[in-house]
């Protein structure tokens, strides 16, 4: 967050181009998961990073138990209502840049339980990047998922995640941009409105994206 | 009150002169607590003084959906519970509604029913293993469970279709019976499988580090451990044998010839060795369950209950209206109440199950064994320090589905 | 309520000293202590005696220590709700096992809606505890005498409880951050 937004903003946009993708190339090689495994989506995301299916060679060498030192947040597993300010909690504390996938039918929408316990759906606490549908996904989707995310990064501009004012903060549009970065979120709640986009897979890429 | 300008509002500073206790929370997103649980810890230095587990951060109400759903539909939830043994989960519900209904299962699907227990039952211990010995610090043998359990999986996924939520077992029989080079499969993992384990005892079991962290910690001795209820490898642990496979047999288990590993000490060594011995047994069930599978019919023989081969459904109307009563409607299974039993990988894994006449029961509840092995950590860990708790809770082995369903 | 229920009295079943059986045992039971049992039911194989909820404390000690029945575990306290209308709504069922003999048996007791308080358990067997707490949190039985009765699977602050028939499958209302 420092270097290259003060390059960022001091030369024209043109240029950025190249600084772009060197950082996006940077940050998608190493994606750093924190380690939120809530329910039996967690096993298969054990699974993932076993020997069979190896999430380590898509960058993801290991899953850092603080969220001060990830970058991504895998949410497995169904988020009940105790655990939910919980899960927002541990949201803001991960630095910038940060993406959220969540793995799983749980996570995305509730899943099976569609009841007084459950959320129903992450992108109610946090906003979500990656969806993962299955119950549970396999560890080979999970790493699709990965990859999916790792286009994505490789989409943005270094402009987007830089620090912008709490009144624009909070209509922020684009998922993914958390811009705030004095520990004032912690304090709003603020709710993300928006419906993420979605990254068409390589074989049904759309021209307006 | 605070006055520096950057705590928020709702925490005030307390001004009090240095403890020696301090109480810190061990909390719910922690790489050690095999799942959402938090832990208060009262620490003097790093001495426990108390513990107080703090639980419903997966509560999913589970309970209730059984209440509204028809009793097959029910099948599939039960996956979730304990997700590291969901075979279990569902045999236990299977045969609860098969008690109520006084089904009688064939032969067969008792005996695949047996041997598909099994077989998750060394999976189950394959990721307590993994996950204990990386808590304790041993990185490897994570990495050769979990090599080991993707075989398993496999036949698993073979037979049912879902690696980790089979649902594979049916209220009376099975889904299906199992695909052809079934046994070829098992056969092969039966082979490899005495060696890896022989492995996991030369990486662990001999290693000083391990034996010292595990030996003398986390004790309960036999009779604390009955009055806190617990069951399956940590009570055989604390040497009392007890299985509900021998004690209230189900599903044609007396048939099968294995033997109750128990260990007398009540630490995290006894509950460790008693698991790994567990796994040889469950290797020699699975053999016996295998030469013993005749040719046989999988599903019993109630057509109002048990759904109709699709070959007889698709060519006549009698199947064909069964099917789609039974689908779209349920069965209605006679008011009743039972408490069904079954030894699952983590202890006595009970079903009190009560329908009153109609296809959708009254009131599910599932005496999980995590739940009550949970509740006697305060007593195995208070005295030990930080770092003996994660081996305590590594050797409970507790599964936060089950306790907080 | 329930169908092929024998609701004679075991006792005239009973056959001497000489308790083999299950049912023999609750029949000397009964014979013993008829004050504690309301009724029995045998069904599906199983047992369920019915206790008047101020003698549940007083029964469970005298089934852990009476050398026919030895029953040293608690399998399962769970609470049930019979319905909105029914009279008395709740029961408590404890689930008894004894370790030695292999046995096992239902105490019942019945409660009525405007007045949940039945005597705890804990000091008989202490895993009753947190099985106490959960059909606390989950259908608010209270439990006079317990050490620490709150809620354990919902949150601190949830109101109402959620097991109970007249709860909604999906709660009051969905969930926000705010």
């Amino acid at each position: 967050m420092g270097l290259e937004n003060i390059i960022a903003e001091a030369l024209p946009e043109v240029l950025t181009t190249r600084l772009d993708s060197l950082i996006n190339w940077a940050r998608k090689s190493s994606l750093w998961p924190a380690t939120f495994g809530l329910a039996c989506c967690a096993i298969e995301m054990m699974n993932a990073t076993s020997s069979r299916n190896d999430l380590a060679r898509f960058g993801s060498e290991v899953f850092r138990a603080s969220p001060r030192q990830a970058d991504v947040m895998i949410v497995s597993g169904r988020v009940s209502r105790k655990m939910a300010p919980v899960l927002r909690r541990i949201y803001d504390q991960m630095p910038e840049p940060k993406w959220v996938i969540s793995m799983g039918a749980c996570a995305t929408s509730g899943g099976v339980f569609d009841n007084y316990a459950i959320v129903q759906g992450v992108d109610k606490v946090v906003p979500v990047d990656v969806y993962i549908p299955g119950c549970p996904p396999r560890p080979e989707m999970l790493i699709h998922a990965v990859m999916m995310l790792q286009d994505k990064v490789m989409k943005e501009s270094v402009r987007d995640r830089r620090d912008i004012p709490e009144e624009e903060a909070r209509e922020a549009v684009v998922p993914g941009t958390l811009p705030v970065t004095d520990g004032s979120t912690a304090r709003q709640n603020t709710l993300p409105e928006s419906r993420p986009y979605t990254i068409a897979s390589r074989h049904e890429r759309r021209r307006s994206s | 009150m605070s006055t520096a300008a950057n705590i928020p509002p709702q925490f005030e500073i307390v001004d009090r002169p240095l403890d020696t206790q301090m109480t810190i929370s061990m909390g719910p997103q922690h790489p050690s607590t095999h799942g959402v649980l938090r832990l208060e810890l009262v620490l003097d230095g790093e001495m426990v003084i108390k513990a107080t587990p703090d639980i419903g951060y997966l509560h999913t109400g589970m309970e209730k959906l059984f209440e509204y759903k028809k009793y097959q539909q029910g099948i599939v939830i039960t996956d979730r519970m304990d997700y590291l043994n969901p075979l279990g989960n569902n045999l236990a519900y299977v045969m609860a509604a098969e008690k109520l209904l006084a089904l009688e299962i064939p032969e067969r699907a008792q005996t695949i029913r047996v041997l598909m227990c099994e077989l998750q039952r060394i999976a189950s211990h394959l990721v307590w293993l993994g996950t204990h010995a990386l808590d304790i610090g041993a990185m490897t043998v994570f990495f050769y469970c979990f090599r080991e359990r993707e075989k398993i999986l496999n036949i698993i996924e073979a037979a049912s279709g879902g690696r980790l939520t089979p649902s594979y077992f049916r209220i009376g029989g099975l889904m299906m019976d199992l695909p052809s080079g079934f046994e070829r499969r098992v056969n092969q993992f039966l082979e490899k499988f005495p060696k890896s384990l022989d492995e996991f005892h030369t990486l662990l079991s001999g290693n000083k580090i391990f034996q010292k962290r595990t030996q003398g910690v986390g004790r309960i001795s036999a009779e604390d451990a009955i009055d806190w209820g617990l069951s399956g490898p940590c009570l055989r642990g604390s040497g009392v044998n007890l299985d509900i496979r021998r004690a209230n047999p189900y599903s044609s288990y007396e048939q099968y010839d294995f033997e109750v590993p128990t260990e007398p000490d009540g630490d995290v060594w006894s509950r460790y060795m008693v698991r790994m011995r567990e796994m040889r047994e469950s290797h020699k069930i699975v053999q016996q369950a295998l030469s013993r599978l005749k040719p046989g019919p999988v599903k019993a023989d109630a057509p109002k209950v048990v759904l109709p081969d699709r070959e007889a459904m698709k060519k006549h109307m009698d199947a064909l209206i069964h099917h789609f009563l039974i689908v779209t409607e349920g069965f209605d299974v006679p008011a009743g109440e039972v408490y069904f039993p079954i030894e699952a990988s983590k202890g006595e894994l009970g079903v009190y199950m009560k329908s009153d006449g109609g296809p959708k029961p009254s009131r599910v509840h599932f005496r999980g064994p995590s739940f009550v092995n949970l509740s006697a950590l305060p007593q195995m860990s208070e005295g030990e320090m930080v770092a003996d708790i994660v081996a305590v809770i590594g050797s409970l082995d507790i599964v936060l589905g089950e306790i907080d369903r | 309520m329930e169908s092929g229920v024998d609701n004679t009295p075991l006792s005239s079943q009973a056959e001497g000293n000489n308790i083999q059986t299950p049912s023999q045992m609750v029949a000397a039971f009964e014979r013993e202590h008829p004050e504690w049992v309301s009724s029995t039911v045998t069904a599906y194989g199983e047992i369920t005696v019915i206790v008047p909820r101020e003698h549940i404390a007083e029964a469970c000690t005298f089934l852990k220590t009476w050398p026919e029945g030895r029953f040293d575990f608690l399998a399962d306290l769970c609470g049930a709700d019979r319905g909105v209308e029914e009279e008395p709504r709740f029961e408590v069922n404890y689930h008894l096992f004894s370790t030695t003999k292999h046995h096992r048996i239902r105490l019942k007791v019945l409660l009525n809606e405007d007045d949940p308080h039945v005597p705890t358990v804990t000091g008989v067997w202490r895993t009753a505890n947190w099985h106490e707490r959960e059909t606390y949190d989950l259908f608010g039985v209270i439990f006079d005498g317990h050490p620490d009765l709150r809620r354990i699977l919902l949150p601190e602050d949830w109101q109402g409880h959620a097991l109970r028939k007249d709860f909604p499958l999906r709660g009051y209302e969905p969930y926000s951050l705010k």
